[in-house]
């Protein structure tokens, strides 16, 4: 073929319908992010470390001040799902970092000039966001059962947390890339980081138990997607562990967050190579 | 017959706040042409880049390339383009050949036929040996080549270069352009690029456009644009008489941040 014909029909391969491209050209860019943490998992690893201070240190200390009731669950059991959850947190808000340096060199370029949708490009992100967060759910249940958590290991329990854990982590990590695009330099994307994640993580049921909030927390709290994503974990992840809300609720409200999250990231996106 | 144009913009117009980056720009790029737009830092080089690849919309004005509008157009365009960008866009994370079937994918390039392309652009751009190992390990001029190989897996008729060899020692540019040159004969490519450096242009390109502050201000051969000039004008004096500007002064050196980017692509690629 010539250049003069390719340039008449520059399609030179069939198309596959809208929904499908969606969801392969999602899955290429997510599966380029796990081939990289394939290549060198250091980081991810490290962040591993954070969750298991929290359980051994932390909770150790509380759960034997007996400082915060928790009712019949004991303080390790009730802690367990709330650092898994933190976890997920604090490796999905620093995503944003990663995309803002994609931008300084280049790479994101050559994503937002190809025919790929910006929601399929900011979904597959989100994706890896979330399947990230799998790795320090492995290194949680690891170290929760070696301290003696009471770990639920049912196939049912182990899907629910794994569908849950993901679906947090790829909301905070789109929420991240929200916040990426539109900070656009990594300086200020850390200052902002610091401050996102401490209301985050304090507001919500992670560490304690929502009635002992002063009542305008508990309004903040319940706001607060994370809270959802503990009380479902909690749920599944321990025995004897009881969600506040309908798990049905819990799933609802993380995903519908995902997909206004992911809506917004997807209008912003093309505005960090401009 | 006349030759088809690959790239048009008409009145093609971009204002950052008060500054005019690109002002009424009206350009025709004939189909098979390397075109080189010259400038200074700040002439609107790279914006005038970055609207026809889409990356950034226009206020005011159009464009077509290959036959497509950049306005109501945007998939057909997306498909019809290659860019390598001034920075790296290759993921020094991955391997090139992962690198390569990441932009196989985008454009849905078939299982079997991607595989094929991918190893046909390895060996192509001379890095056959070195298509699993981490982009990371590469020196500058490998990384450039296998951006342009990305750029181009999806054979596209447009294929737009800002500034391919800024930060690459003299041996790594000229393997650059005998590339990009192999490449054009193979594929018949049209090739927008961009420089500031004289030699690449005259090297590479049948038409140069200069830009300053903006606009257009000549166009035409390199050998018509310094007969223009006067009597054995080099292209560095094409240069200097049609943007004014010497190499000390002001707008020609540059700001600090187009300096801080230069000096911080050129150690990544060193």
């Amino acid at each position: 073929m010539t250049s003069l014909e390719r340039a008449a029909s520059p399609v030179a391969w069939a198309e596959p319908p809208p929904a499908v491209r969606f969801l392969l050209d999602a899955w290429t860019v997510a599966q380029g992010e796990l081939r990289k943490i394939a290549h060198d998992p250091t980081e991810l690893l490290t962040r591993a470390v954070q969750p298991v201070l929290w359980l051994l240190v932390f909770g150790q200390v509380l759960a034997q001040a007996r400082a915060i009731p928790t009712g019949s669950l004991g303080y390790m059991d009730f802690l367990a799902p709330g650092v898994l959850a933190q976890s997920a947190l604090f490796s999905a808000i620093f995503f944003g970092i990663a995309v803002i340096w994609e931008r300084d060199l280049g790479v994101l370029h050559k994503y937002l000039v190809s025919p790929a949708s910006r929601l399929s490009l900011v979904s597959g992100k989100a994706l890896a966001g979330g399947l990230r967060a799998l790795v320090q759910a492995v290194v949680v249940y690891v170290a929760a059962a070696a301290i003696g958590v009471h770990l639920q290991i049912g196939v049912v329990q182990i899907l629910g947390v794994t569908v849950v854990v993901v679906l947090g982590a790829a909301g905070f990590a789109t929420f991240s890339l929200i916040i990426a695009c539109l900070v656009r330099t990594r300086e200020r994307f850390m200052g902002i980081g610091q401050v996102l994640t401490m209301p985050l993580f304090f507001a919500s049921s992670a560490i304690y138990p929502i009635a002992l909030m002063p009542s305008w927390l508990q309004v903040v709290a319940h706001l607060n997607p994370l809270t959802y994503q503990v009380d479902a974990l909690r749920a599944m992840m321990v025995e004897g562990g009881t969600a506040t809300f309908p798990i049905a609720l819990d799933v609802g409200v993380l995903t519908f967050a995902l997909v206004v999250l992911l809506l917004i990231a997807g209008r912003l996106y093309p505005r960090l190579a401009m | 017959m006349p030759v088809p144009t690959a790239i048009e913009t008409k009145d093609l117009r971009r204002e950052f706040g008060a500054v005019t980056a690109v002002d009424s720009l009206s350009l025709d790029v004939r189909s098979g042409e390397v075109f080189g737009l010259l400038g200074p830092n700040g002439a609107g080089k790279t914006t005038t880049i970055k609207m026809l690849i889409m990356l950034l919309p226009p206020t005011s004005g159009t464009a077509t390339v290959a036959g497509h509008d950049i306005i109501h157009e945007p998939r057909q365009v997306r498909r019809s383009i290659g860019y390598v960008p001034q920075l790296l866009s290759s993921d020094g994370a991955l391997s090139a050949r992962e690198n390569l079937d990441i932009s196989g994918r985008l454009y849905h390039i078939p299982g079997a036929e991607r595989r094929e392309r991918i190893d046909d652009a390895l060996q192509f751009m001379g890095l056959a040996e070195v298509g699993d190992n981490l982009v990371r390990t590469f020196s500058g001029g490998m990384v450039r080549r296998l951006e342009i190989a990305q750029a181009m897996l999806h054979a596209p008729p447009a294929l737009f270069l800002d500034e391919p060899t800024v930060g690459l020692d003299p041996t790594a540019r000229h393997a650059v352009w005998g590339h990009i040159r192999k490449l054009r004969e193979r594929e018949g490519t049209t090739i927008l690029l961009t420089t500031h450096y004289m030699d690449e242009a005259a090297a590479l390109c049948e038409r140069v456009g200069i830009m300053h502050l903006g606009k257009l201000v000549a166009l035409g051969t390199p050998e018509s644009l310094a007969v223009e000039v006067g009597p054995g004008a080099s292209l560095d004096d094409v240069f200097t008489h049609f943007t004014g500007s010497d190499l000390d002064a002001a707008p020609g050196g540059g700001t600090y941040r187009d300096l801080a980017r230069t000096r911080r692509i050129a150690r990544r690629l060193g």
